[in-house]
């Protein structure tokens, strides 16, 4: 083979390579993306049973109920509506009721009810998951630092809002 | 005033890297002595005033000195001594003081240990350091300011993360930064090299030690984040495809991919642009990554600011030295000439196929890491890319590399006869594929998948026996000379089949954790007993523990082995009294290279309580792999060519090629 040829070799076997990787992650991309939603914007979503979501908002109080075993049921709320959701293993250290959670799963098609199959929730006192915390600034229901309303009254003093940890992912997170 | 002497350091250091920045290009550019002399002394003199500033912060977290607001915030008079020391850089303010430590200590290391490297490239290396250094300096003085006082001075601190006072934290992050800042090494290199616009093999060979280097520590502190995730978050995962171990992996994976490219410039002058891409590619993704972790963009345990200047900062730093590093490569790269030639079957061609492979798998990674981001940015849209993304894309992108992995080393430089290699190897190739057999069988049961992984394993251990073998030339030679030649082989040989080894242990961990784990979550009551892995656990009760900032409920588990008791294990809950923060405790068991992992829930109705009891057959094998990849790396580093500041017979006549001006 002449330098030419062998180059075309490499870049052609290197390119076919890269197209590759583009499709699958471009397949990836489509298979096991989840959207973020909280429930009122459930309604105008149309969304097919069985599609995998984020579901986020505050655990309204007095809704988590411990049923058979380690399935726990508890109500997401983001101040306008609703949703039940229910959840078999163990909860993460700060799930507490009144306070952000995010939770994964899908609705099922029998019974409408969202399925979790993991509960995210972070390793802080300041407990509010990121995305949660933004939309409920955003529709005033919750604000940062005041104590007022669902949130969690902070430690007197606090300077700065949240260190943030970890975001803990509780539930089988599939290998 | 230790703390003000702290201060001041760290604004002499300051001045120092202006100096240090300037006076050596100039004097390079003259080819004046003394001027790039300064670039020694400076980068020594600048290691000396950080390492004060750095001591002087550490003297007040051992002292619980709270009138630092730094300390009061991540500190506590009864913590024990050692997360006193490793509070330090359990914080934003303090991992940056960690990370410009470790870069001007390269920088002094560079300065001491680079004698044979010609004095114009070091004094270019130094000065490049120091711009780097420069804008860390900035970064930390100007909105990161460890140093800071209250008045009046609170009585007591706030206590560091509980999560974070761990063994593991302690040593973890100062492992990652001498990988991760390691790479800015490598970065100056080849930032130097395109200043002076000349490149050849003998570039490669300064270049590679350091990249060696940094690759292992880099090995060693993602290993130990993860098994420190795994045994400290309590949920039994080891690695979570989160954008923040994507962040310490991309570097990771762009600087393997560099250490074998550099090997084909070192030994065939081939290669070279690309190498010199690379090497900016990877600090450019430490730098990436020390975006996404220090910003606050992401939500994660290691996101301490939320300070959104401190984001634009750390993005116009990144934007600076990506975009200049990249514009200064377009502009002189073309004038670098073509190295050796080679067929696309030879030593050079699978060097090739894994850069190709490496590169794309970390363009993937990076894709699944930022899309989300950017996605929020353009759109508003939230989306989640999780471990089914990577898992889809990277572990299919990594398969042909782990089958090609072996060959590469059996492979001659030039052209190469592939058939004739197949030929050597097919006996090792059969047996991993029994050995991946028998593992299965014993596990009975797992996906086919799971069974073609565990041979991949199998097959990267024993291609790596082979390559050895092969070396040594057994079989055909009296055991004896054999052994000879095994011990007369270069120490970079060796360092490649360990290394090669220990990938090939690590991909049998992950394969057998993934695949075979089980767990199971039951609700126990005192005297109850669950099976798991072929042990029963019996949940003996609970007893109230205090630490020395915490109080803790400990349940005990008596674990047995047909009626018999083989150990116990002890797993709880704590609560952490100065922030009222609750953390899980997983008590683990290991028998052999697998694991029993309890971890406890919520106490039910009743006096039960929610366990959760995880197998992880062969789960040390991933750890273990990196550990003995490490030891690859290191044992490739005490090579004799590698060894920095040695006086090796090759330099001499490299550096006559250097040294004309051009």
């Amino acid at each position: 083979m002449t330098r030419k040829q062998k180059r075309l070799a490499v870049i052609g076997g290197g390119m076919s390579f890269i197209i590759i990787a583009v499709f699958l992650v471009m397949f990836a991309f489509s298979q096991s993306v989840a959207y973020f939603f909280m429930p009122a914007d459930l309604a105008t979503a149309n969304l097919q049973p069985g599609t995998r979501i984020r579901l986020g908002g505050l655990v309204e109080a007095g809704s988590v109920k411990r049923g058979q075993g380690s399935t726990v049921s508890f109500t997401v709320t983001d101040g306008s509506a609703t949703v039940p959701v229910s959840y078999t293993g163990i909860l993460p250290d700060l799930f507490r009721e009144g306070q952000g959670v995010v939770t994964e799963g899908s609705f099922d098609a029998a019974t409408h009810a969202f399925v979790a199959d993991s509960v995210l929730a972070k390793h802080d006192e300041n407990y509010m998951p990121k995305e949660v915390a933004d939309r409920l600034k955003k529709d005033g229901v919750w604000e940062d630092g005041t104590g007022s309303g669902m949130a969690p009254a902070k430690g007197e003093g606090t300077p700065e809002a949240a260190k943030d940890a970890k975001g803990q992912v509780v539930g089988s997170t599939t290998p | 005033m230790i703390v003000e002497i702290g201060h001041f350091a760290l604004v002499l250091a300051l001045a120092t890297a202006i100096i240090v920045s300037v006076l050596p290009v100039v004097g390079a550019y003259r080819r004046d002595a003394s001027m790039m002399a300064v670039g020694t002394t400076g980068s020594l003199v600048m290691f000396g005033l950080v390492a004060l500033s750095f001591a002087s912060l550490t003297w007040a977290y051992v002292v619980s000195d709270f009138s630092v607001k730094n300390v009061w915030e991540n500190s506590h008079s009864l913590m024990p001594m050692i997360y006193k020391y490793s509070g330090v850089w359990g914080n934003h303010e303090g991992s940056m003081m960690l990370w410009l430590l470790i870069l001007v200590f390269f920088s002094a290391l560079v300065a001491v240990f680079g004698r044979n490297i010609p004095d114009t490239l070091k004094a270019n290396v130094l000065a490049v350091q120091a711009w780097i250094s420069l804008a860390f300096l900035l970064f930390i003085l100007l909105t990161s300011n460890p140093f800071t006082r209250l008045d009046p001075a609170p009585a007591e601190g706030q206590d560091l993360n509980p999560i974070l006072q761990d063994f593991g934290l302690a040593i973890h992050p100062p492992l990652l930064y001498l990988g991760y800042v390691g790479f800015s090494v490598c970065f100056s290199f080849a930032v130097a090299a395109l200043m002076e616009g000349r490149i050849d093999a003998a570039w490669a060979r300064w270049v590679r030690p350091w990249t060696l280097a940094a690759w292992t520590f880099l090995t060693a502190g993602i290993a130990m984040g993860s098994y420190w995730a795994y045994y400290e978050l309590g949920w039994g995962g080891w690695w979570f495809w989160d954008p923040v171990e994507n962040a310490s992996f991309m570097p990771w994976l762009a600087g393997t991919a560099l250490l074998h490219s550099a090997l084909v410039m070192e030994k065939r002058e081939a290669l070279k642009i690309w190498t010199v891409l690379l090497a900016i590619m990877t600090f450019s993704l430490s730098l990436l990554g020390t975006f996404l972790v220090r910003s606050g963009v992401l939500t994660s345990v290691h996101a301490f600011a939320t300070d959104p200047s401190r984001g634009i900062f750390i993005l116009c730093i990144l934007a600076i030295f990506i975009g200049g590093a990249f514009m200064l490569f377009a502009w002189r790269a073309p004038t670098l000439k073509a190295g050796g030639l080679f067929a696309p079957i030879s030593r050079e061609g699978s060097l090739v196929l894994n850069n190709l492979i490496l590169t794309v798998s970390t363009a993937t990674v990076l894709t699944g890491t930022l899309y989300p981001l950017v996605l929020e940015t353009l759109t508003g849209e939230k989306i989640s890319v999780g471990a089914p993304f990577f898992n889809m894309t990277f572990g299919l992108l990594m398969l042909p590399l782990l089958i090609a992995a072996p060959f590469g080393p059996l492979l001659a430089w030039k052209r190469a006869d592939l058939v004739g290699a197949f030929q050597r190897v097919w006996v090792f190739a059969g047996l991993a594929l029994l050995i991946g057999l028998v593992l299965w069988y014993m596990q009975n049961g797992g996906p086919v998948l799971a069974l073609f992984g565990l041979a991949l394993g199998c097959w990267g251990m024993l291609g790596a026996v082979a390559d050895l073998w092969y070396r040594g030339n057994f079989g055909k030679l009296p055991v004896m000379t054999s052994l000879r030649r095994l011990k007369g082989l270069p120490r970079s040989a060796w360092g490649t089949a360990i290394a090669h080894f220990g990938l090939g242990v690590t991909v049998i961990g992950i394969v057998a954790a993934s695949a075979f784990s089980t767990e199971h979550v039951v609700e126990m009551k005192q005297g109850q007993t669950a099976q798991s892995g072929g042990y029963s656990l019996t949940f003996d009760g609970f007893r109230e523990a205090v630490g020395p900032n915490f109080t803790e409920e400990r349940g005990h588990f008596t674990v047995s082995s047909g009626g018999v008791a083989v150990a116990d294990v002890w797993s709880s809950k704590r609560l952490y009294t100065a922030r009222r923060m609750p953390t899980t405790e997983a008590g683990i068991l290991t028998f052999g290279l697998s694991q029993l992992y309890v971890s406890l829930g919520d106490p039910m109705d009743g006096g039960g309580i929610v366990v959760r009891i995880w197998w992880k057959p062969l789960i040390l094998c991933i750890w273990g792999g990196c550990l003995i990849m490490m030891i690859g790396g290191f044992v490739s580093l005490s090579d004799r060519r590698l060894r920095v500041g040695a006086p090796s017979r090759k330099a001499k006549p490299v550096k006559a090629v250097m040294e004309p001006a051009e």
